[in-house]
């Protein structure tokens, strides 16, 4: 079970302090635990968005310190070189800390595409294998459909692409053990939606 | 790759006016309701939703608008696009919508599916997702043909049972059991209707669909599972599949003793699994319990539960089976790990509730660790393998030693740069540590090869390893721990130096110089036959060949050049962390012996660390925080190593070094060298230790015409004149040279160097100091009482008891001391 699904930036944001991250797309699957606080959903939502900041911090310093480690050297991709630039990705995992909103010792499965990242929090115990699996496809999509190699803004006005993708491929946070036919089937679908 | 222009298109939505925004959603109400318009009314809402989303705060939309988005999303013949986008806007929204869209549940699976994704995400509680539930159950009970189960039916139930794990009834459950004991072994062994229609030149499409194949194009002879290819499926092979991505899940949560959720469920079965280990008189007892388990024919007889446990089972079996064989497509070779991790740990959660499986479980689990050890690919399929081993290799009486040497001594060392495998090796030693320690022999000694998971990913792993490392202190391995501890960052460099090694060619001298000149000669001496022993030590896979090495100096040589790596800078970093957590676990556990030995570790290594900026520093400040803590935990320490501290503290050139360090040794000695903390603390011994301050004292305040500025801080020369105050009132014979120097001081402090490198205030302070102490030796009485109090002085009686209370006795040491004061300053 994914408990979250977030693209955000690892690159410096000038609007934003050193450290920041920008989030550009954010799904939270089903229900939080059920908190006895009487919180209104306002309150609610705003300690979501918090939150969903706090673990984007993390995963961009995450990111930093291991290409620092890895001391490869970023090339940028173009549009087209899809295949490419998820090649070159690097990729990692860390545990949350105790905190209200995910419970403890989610994992952080990151995946870092040059400027962006995609993250996906599981709950613990998950099966990590198939959701690093997941993730990668999810990018992949992600990454032709809304020409994120390039500098428009589709990420933000065409999010429902996104909607459409994890419906499929996500669905309310379900990991699928998707063979390369069920995949197929369910990628064709998304092709046609992105084509109207 | 990130635009400016993106970043100005989320600054506008965020910083939309709500008067603008109420415009806009009127325009979007009225695009909505013209039939003609689809592209713009797309356009619109898209933005609409980037307008939601983009800020934390909540936006609260006109009723009417989102009451039109409601019945948008609940209505059949509205384009896909606008279902999502009214979904994903209404989610984000105000106020809540998950009443109005609870009533009156569709049956078509998509709108069902967006539905649900807004009553989940906005539900408050229980009640909210009830209506949702109901629908959902009312389907799972329809006895018509397929069609009527709602696609992801199966996912949103997870979903609900992971957050509400109580809204099922028993009859709910066995009835879901039985649903899902059809999906997952009876689906459709045909494929499914192809979609497409076949090309013009193709003959007359045949009646007869075709077989399913194996992933590897074989004619598919069994069950449909996941693993089976075909080129497009039924109905109830999809339902196949969404039941298997959620089997554990249910089983963890429905399966277990108790409904209660998911991660208690998980941690009980450990701690049941825990308490059989540590009964051994029941383990022999159900190893006599028959070896022949339910078949399949009888399985029918069986209430729901225990039926569907016995279909996941049969259907893990015939994963692990199909996993064996060689797929065509990428996609699917990958898959086939990620179902045997899945089957392993749905089998050992099946075994944990029915240990009759053990039996069935164990040739299969065996045979598939042979086949998969030693094939690095698959090696985050041991994990599951070793877990199912350590939970149930004792109910079957099988040997589990080979797998667990293997996993300890061989993975770590060949694999510590996959960040993936590395975490979950880490969390597996971190779920299973108490048994680890208890009932695999060379869990502990393994600890060389587990910290190179650290030593390569530091930032990664180090709040696993902060909880981890106390289960890795033994008694007879501690002292050699603390000292790889220390090494990590050479550990570090080594790895990152094997790892060039084996992936360039010596000869290939282009990728060689590109590494930069530094790492070339640290890789030249990688390769050097006379340094071999070094680089086996620090890259050893076991402990217990001795604590540390007589050349380790050498090998920090040889690696300085590697000090700026980044990977070996951000180990560094993490050190100091560790060693905090080591010794807090080692000092509670410590006998006198180790005790001994952690000092001389102490003393030795604060001038025995790899050159890297800033970690001296770090590590050092660590080590005084414990040697404190040491001391204080067991005072006799000092006089027990009275020489090397002697040794240590009577060389200058310690000062100039690790200056921190040493002013924590002479505070220790200062506050710990006394009789009332060990009696054979003797004037001898006094006297020795202070004619040792006293000579270091003496070297660094010469004062002379052509004396350098001192290097060294204000704070250790007051530590040292205190310490030798402290010292002279325990030996009272030593008071008239401890005044003698002390008064010499003053000269010191205010010569020509002094006054140029220290502050106006820190001179006045050494003055001070010296004056009071001065003062204070002439009462001697007073002045142990002062310096030196007994150890019950430090308690809270002193201070409250109004006879006894230490404020009282200081005013009145102070009185005394102006009415005898006879040294007025100039």
């Amino acid at each position: 079970m994914v408990l979250c699904f977030l693209i955000h930036t690892v690159c410096p944001v000038s609007a934003l302090s050193a450290g920041e991250s920008r989030i550009l797309y954010s799904r939270l699957f089903g229900a939080e635990s059920g908190d006895d606080r009487d919180f209104t959903p306002e309150q609610k939502r705003l300690m979501q968005k918090e939150k969903l900041q706090v673990v984007a911090r993390q995963v961009r310093s995450a990111v930093c310190l291991s290409r620092e480690a890895s001391g490869r050297l970023c090339v940028e991709s173009v549009l087209g070189e899809e295949a490419v630039a998820l090649g070159e990705a690097d990729s990692g995992v860390f545990s949350l800390g105790s905190a209200e909103l995910f419970p403890d010792r989610s994992a952080v499965l990151w995946l870092g595409v040059q400027a962006l990242a995609f993250t996906l929090i599981c709950r613990p115990h998950e099966n990590l294998l198939l959701a690093e699996g997941t993730l990668r496809n999810i990018a992949r999509h992600c990454l032709e459909e809304l020409r994120l190699l390039g500098p428009g803004a589709e990420v933000l006005l065409k999010s429902d692409r996104v909607d459409a993708l994890l419906h499929r491929l996500l669905p309310h946070g379900q990991l699928l053990f998707l063979n390369h036919r069920f995949a197929f089937n369910l990628e064709k679908e998304i092709s046609g939606y992105v084509s109207k | 790759m990130y635009a400016a222009a993106t970043e100005s298109l989320i600054k506008q939505a965020r910083e939309i006016k709500e008067e603008e925004l109420q415009r806009f959603c009127g325009r979007v109400y009225k695009l909505l309701h013209s039939k003609d318009v689809i592209g713009e009314a797309v356009d619109s809402l898209q933005r609409l939703h980037l307008i939601v989303s983009a800020t934390k705060y909540a936006r609260e939309l006109p009723s009417d608008l989102l009451m039109k988005l409601q019945t948008l999303l609940r209505s059949s013949s509205c384009p896909e696009q606008l279902q999502f986008l009214s979904s994903s806007i209404i989610r984000e929204s105000f106020p809540p919508s998950v009443h109005s869209l609870s009533s009156d549940l569709s049956q078509d699976s998509r709108i069902f599916s967006c539905v649900a994704a807004v009553v989940l995400a906005q539900a408050g509680g229980k009640e909210d997702v009830m209506p949702l539930f109901h629908h959902l159950m009312k389907s799972f009970e329809s006895r018509l043909s397929d069609g009527q189960i709602p696609k992801h039916a199966l996912p949103i139930l997870s979903s609900m049972i992971t957050t509400y794990s109580e809204i099922l009834t028993d009859d709910q459950v066995n009835l879901v059991s039985r649903k899902l004991v059809d999906w997952l072994r009876y689906a459709s062994m045909q494929q499914g209707a192809s979609m497409s229609s076949g090309g013009f030149f193709s003959a007359p499409r045949t009646r007869q669909p075709a077989p399913l194949t194996e992933v590897d194009g074989v004619v598919t002879g069994d069950f449909f599972t996941v693993l089976c290819v075909g080129q497009s499926y039924t109905e109830d092979q999809w339902m196949n599949m969404y039941a298997f991505s959620m089997i554990k899940s249910w089983l963890l949560t429905y399966d277990t003793e108790g409904t209660t959720n998911t991660e208690s469920a998980l941690l009980k079965r450990a701690q049941i699994i825990q308490l059989q280990h540590q009964d051994d008189r029941s383990e022999v007892d159900s190893s006599v319990m028959s070896m022949v388990s339910a078949t399949s024919s009888s399985s029918r007889l069986l209430p729901p539960k225990e039926r569907l446990r016995e279909k996941a089972f049969e259907y893990c079996q015939r994963l692990i089976e199909q996993s064996d064989r060689k797929a065509l497509k990428r996609t699917d070779t990958e898959l086939q790990k990620a179902c045997i991790v899945e089957s392993v740990s749905i089998m050992d959660i099946i075994c944990g509730e029915d240990p009759s499986y053990v039996y069935r479980a164990f040739p299969c689990i065996k045979a598939l660790y042979g086949r998969l050890n030693g094939d690095f690919a698959y090696a985050r399929t041991l994990l599951p393998i070793a877990q199912f081993y350590l939970n149930h290799s004792e109910t079957a009486a099988v040997d589990s030693e080979a797998v667990f040497c293997q996993l300890f001594g061989h993975c770590p060392a060949e694999q510590f740069n996959e960040p993936m495998l590395a975490f979950e090796f880490v969390q597996f030693c971190l779920l299973n540590s108490s048994v680890l320690q208890d009932r695999v022999a060379n869990y502990r000694q393994s600890f060389p090869n587990l910290l190179k998971f650290l030593a390569w990913n530091s930032s990664g792993l180090i709040a696993e390893f902060v909880e981890l490392l106390p289960s890795l202190v033994a008694p007879d391995t501690a002292i050699e721990l603390l000292h790889t501890i220390l090494d990590l960052p050479c550990l570090a460099a080594a790895l990152d130096l094997q790892q060039r090694s084996s992936c360039y060619q010596a000869s290939d001298r282009t990728t060689w110089d590109q590494q930069g000149a530094k790492v070339a000669a640290c890789l030249e001496a990688f390769r050097q036959p006379s340094y071999r022993g070094l680089f086996l030590y620090i890259l050893r896979p076991e402990a217990g060949t001795g604590d540390t090495i007589d050349r380790l100096k050498e090998l920090h040589q040889i690696l300085a050049d590697m000090a700026e790596c980044p990977r070996v800078v951000q180990c560094a970093q993490i050190v100091p962390v560790l060693l905090h957590v080591y010794f807090n676990t080692v000092t509670e556990k410590a006998d006198e012996k180790m005790m001994n030995q952690l000092l001389l570790v102490l003393l030795e290594r604060c001038s025995l660390l790899y050159n890297i900026k800033t970690f001296h520093v770090e590590v050092q400040r660590a080590f005084s925080t414990h040697l404190q803590a040491l001391c204080k935990h067991h005072p006799p320490l000092i006089v027990d190593q009275s020489r090397e501290i002697l040794e240590f503290a009577g060389s200058p050139t310690n000062i100039y070094s690790k200056e921190d360090f040493y002013t924590h040794v002479v505070w220790v000695i200062g506050e710990y060298l006394s009789v009332s903390y060990d009696p054979r603390c003797r004037v001898e011994l006094i006297t020795s230790f202070f004619e040792c301050l006293e000579a270091v004292l003496f070297e660094i305040t010469q004062v002379r015409q052509s004396a350098s500025p001192p290097s060294f801080s204000p704070r250790l020369i007051t530590v040292l004149m205190t310490t030798l105050a402290k010292l002279a009132t325990r030996s009272q014979d030593l008071i008239p040279r401890a005044s003698l120097f002390l008064s010499k001081m003053r000269t010191f402090a205010r010569s020509a160097p002094v006054t140029a490198c220290y502050s106006e205030e820190d001179t006045e302070e050494i003055i001070t100091r010296a004056h009071e102490l001065i003062n204070l030796l002439k009462l001697p009485n007073v002045a142990q009482f002062v310096l030196a109090p007994s150890a019950g002085a430090d308690g809270p009686r002193w201070h409250r008891d109004t006879n006894a209370s230490l404020p009282q006795a200081m005013r009145t040491v102070s009185g005394l001391l102006h009415k005898h004061s006879s040294f007025l300053p100039a």
